[in-house]
């Protein structure tokens, strides 16, 4: 029996004992990931649908603040996804010092992010946007917008303490190269799903000159 | 390429600035589309389509589902694309209420 597990192991097809050849904690992270996008996905769905549900949907974005500091925002995350991807490779090599310094800089796009993307409601709150009711009509476009980015904005906030925890242990040398590339899985989805509500939320609400 | 002490093929810092800056000008790409006065299908259809792509680079490069065994590929990816595809059985209703709606 054991001869045969052992056989098993190392034909073509690669499955066996270990059909993913990946850590227990790196699939859990990878299912995580596979039902979050089902979150998103039912969300945007949602927000789509409503969408198309309403004649005149308000189209609200001006391309200065909004569309500007949103492309900024984008820019923000896609290099902080770059800095994440470098501070893996870091770890893989073994060093570090760069890891925490990928890391650091990773999570300064984060914080970048939260913070541009903050204005951005303060502005829109400060407009009379609800989640119930704003000045353009459809008083369903303030809860979408609002559930859609704030989730959003709930995943890169615990994005950033989540690479602050790996960071600090990884300077104790308690995390192994397999916790950060984990922790760098989570942040690069968080950044593909910025890829979908970029577009679908604001580059389709832009105010036509 | 190179092959580091834990076994696994890692890849160059090259192909992630490279994956990087791709994004990037799919990104810029995408910013001048919406101010295209496009029909709102085409304009869904060819934003998606960018972003699609642009997902798929995040995936295979920075998450290294390239690097991955095809079982674990094969296994995560399809069946989410078929719950998400399924997902928009429910537009059709959205298009109805359209109709219903007092105008």
């Amino acid at each position: 029996m054991a001869e045969k597990v052992e056989r098993l192991r190392f034909v073509e097809w690669g499955g066996g004992v270990s059909p993913f050849a990946v850590g227990s904690k790196k699939l859990g992270m990878w299912l995580f990931i596979v039902s979050d996008s089902l979150t998103f996905s039912g969300l945007l769905v949602g927000y789509s649908y409503v969408r198309i549900a309403n004649e005149r949907w308000p189209m609200p974005f001006e391309f200065w603040p909004t569309i500007v500091m949103a492309t900024v925002m984008t820019f923000c995350l896609l290099s902080s996804s770059l800095t994440m991807a470098l501070a893996v490779r870091a770890s893989s090599l073994g060093d570090r010092a760069r890891v925490i310094r990928f890391i650091a800089l990773t999570m300064l796009g984060g914080i970048l992010f939260v913070l541009l993307h903050a204005k951005e409601w303060a502005g829109l709150i400060a407009e009379g946007v609800r989640l119930w009711e704003n000045p353009w009509g459809v008083p369903l476009f303030g809860a979408s917008f609002f559930t859609l980015t704030g989730l959003h904005m709930l995943h890169v906030i615990s994005g950033v303490i989540y690479l602050g925890v790996i960071a600090l242990g990884v300077s104790r040398g308690r995390f192994t190269h397999e916790d950060v590339e984990i922790s760098g899985l989570y942040w690069h989805f968080v950044d593909l799903v910025w890829m979908f509500i970029f577009p679908l939320v604001y580059l389709l609400s832009v105010k036509m000159p | 390429m190179e092959i580091t002490h834990a076994g696994h093929v890692e890849t160059g810092p090259k192909l992630y600035v490279l994956t990087w800056v791709w994004l990037l000008v799919l990104t810029a790409i995408e910013v001048t589309l919406a101010y295209f006065h496009l029909p709102i299908g085409l304009m869904l259809f060819l934003l998606m389509g960018l972003s699609i792509v642009k997902a798929a680079l995040i995936l295979a490069h920075f998450m290294h589902l390239r690097f991955e065994r095809l079982n674990l590929v094969v296994t995560l990816i399809p069946a989410m694309v078929l719950c998400i595809t399924l997902l928009t059985v429910f537009f059709p209703d959205g298009m109805r209420a359209l109709r219903l709606a007092v105008r």
